[in-house]
């Protein structure tokens, strides 16, 4: 059997994902994200008195333990099977690839177990942010000046 | 009326990712690349800053705001440093979400094991 053929075989027995429902299973998640992240903004500036936008790393922080917790009881691979992209690319996807790379390779040992492996999968969002925030500063600063 | 925009513009952000992720034979991991990548270029034109102006909480939450740090810490510092400050500051913003997110998962990854 030549490769097409096969390929199209396989397209056929794959379970086809319904485009539309997921992008609204994942509108209404993130959504329903972004308004638990204002509403613990409103809740840390309040309790705490301080600015809103000082607020704001208290929020991330938060949502990080969360996603974090989540993983390591593994409710948050459920969650991700339900809701796709609605809860990958909230910061508790971020989260969520760096506790299971931890406890994925944690059997592995200490240095080149955990060690080499914790930023296996944030690794790349990492490096991209910082060498595109590095190139774009630079333009910026060179042509406008900060 | 803050959490309206944040409703939108977060939810509008993930379903952008979900249609990529469904078209496309991308994995998540190209995605948040992809988004960081996305939250550094629009803030380096300053769109950004007026998103989170109006949707607060919605364009903080996304991962296109790590991006968004990042850029804003290093012009941040520029400013008073010169070039240098591009390196001094890119940290400063986003330390507390990385420092945290790596303290915590290294703990819990040493007292959970991952499931087969």
């Amino acid at each position: 059997m030549d490769k097409e053929k096969y390929k199209k075989l396989v397209d056929n027995c794959c379970p086809k994902e319904n485009v539309l429902i997921n992008t609204i299973k994942s509108f209404f998640i993130g959504g329903f994200m972004g308004i638990i992240g204002q509403g613990l903004i409103d809740f840390y500036s309040c309790v705490f008195e301080i600015p809103t936008k000082d607020a704001a790393p208290y929020m991330t922080i938060t949502l990080i333990i969360v996603g974090s917790l989540l993983t390591a009881f593994g409710f948050f691979d459920k969650v991700v099977s339900w809701a796709n992209a609605g809860i990958i690319v909230p910061i508790t996807g971020f989260a969520h690839a760096m506790t299971s790379a931890a406890m994925e390779y944690r059997k592995e040992g200490f240095i080149l177990g955990i060690g080499a492996n914790i930023f296996k999968l944030t690794g790349s969002v990492i490096l991209y942010g910082v060498v595109a925030a590095y190139v774009f500063g630079l333009l910026r600063f060179l042509m406008f000046g900060g | 009326m803050i959490y309206l925009y944040s409703f939108l513009v977060c939810g509008i952000i993930c379903a952008i990712a979900q249609i990529i992720l469904d078209s496309t034979k991308l994995t998540p991991g190209h995605i948040t690349a992809l988004f960081v990548v996305i939250g550094v270029i629009l803030d380096s034109f300053g769109i950004y800053d007026k998103i989170i102006l109006y949707a607060g909480g919605g364009a903080l939450v996304p991962i296109t705001s790590f991006g968004h740090s990042l850029i804003h810490g290093a012009l941040h510092s520029a400013e008073t440093y010169g070039v240098t400050g591009l390196l001094l500051g890119m940290f400063d913003l986003t330390a507390s979400g990385i420092v945290c997110s790596i303290i915590v998962a290294f703990f819990l990854g040493l007292i959970f094991k991952a499931k087969d």
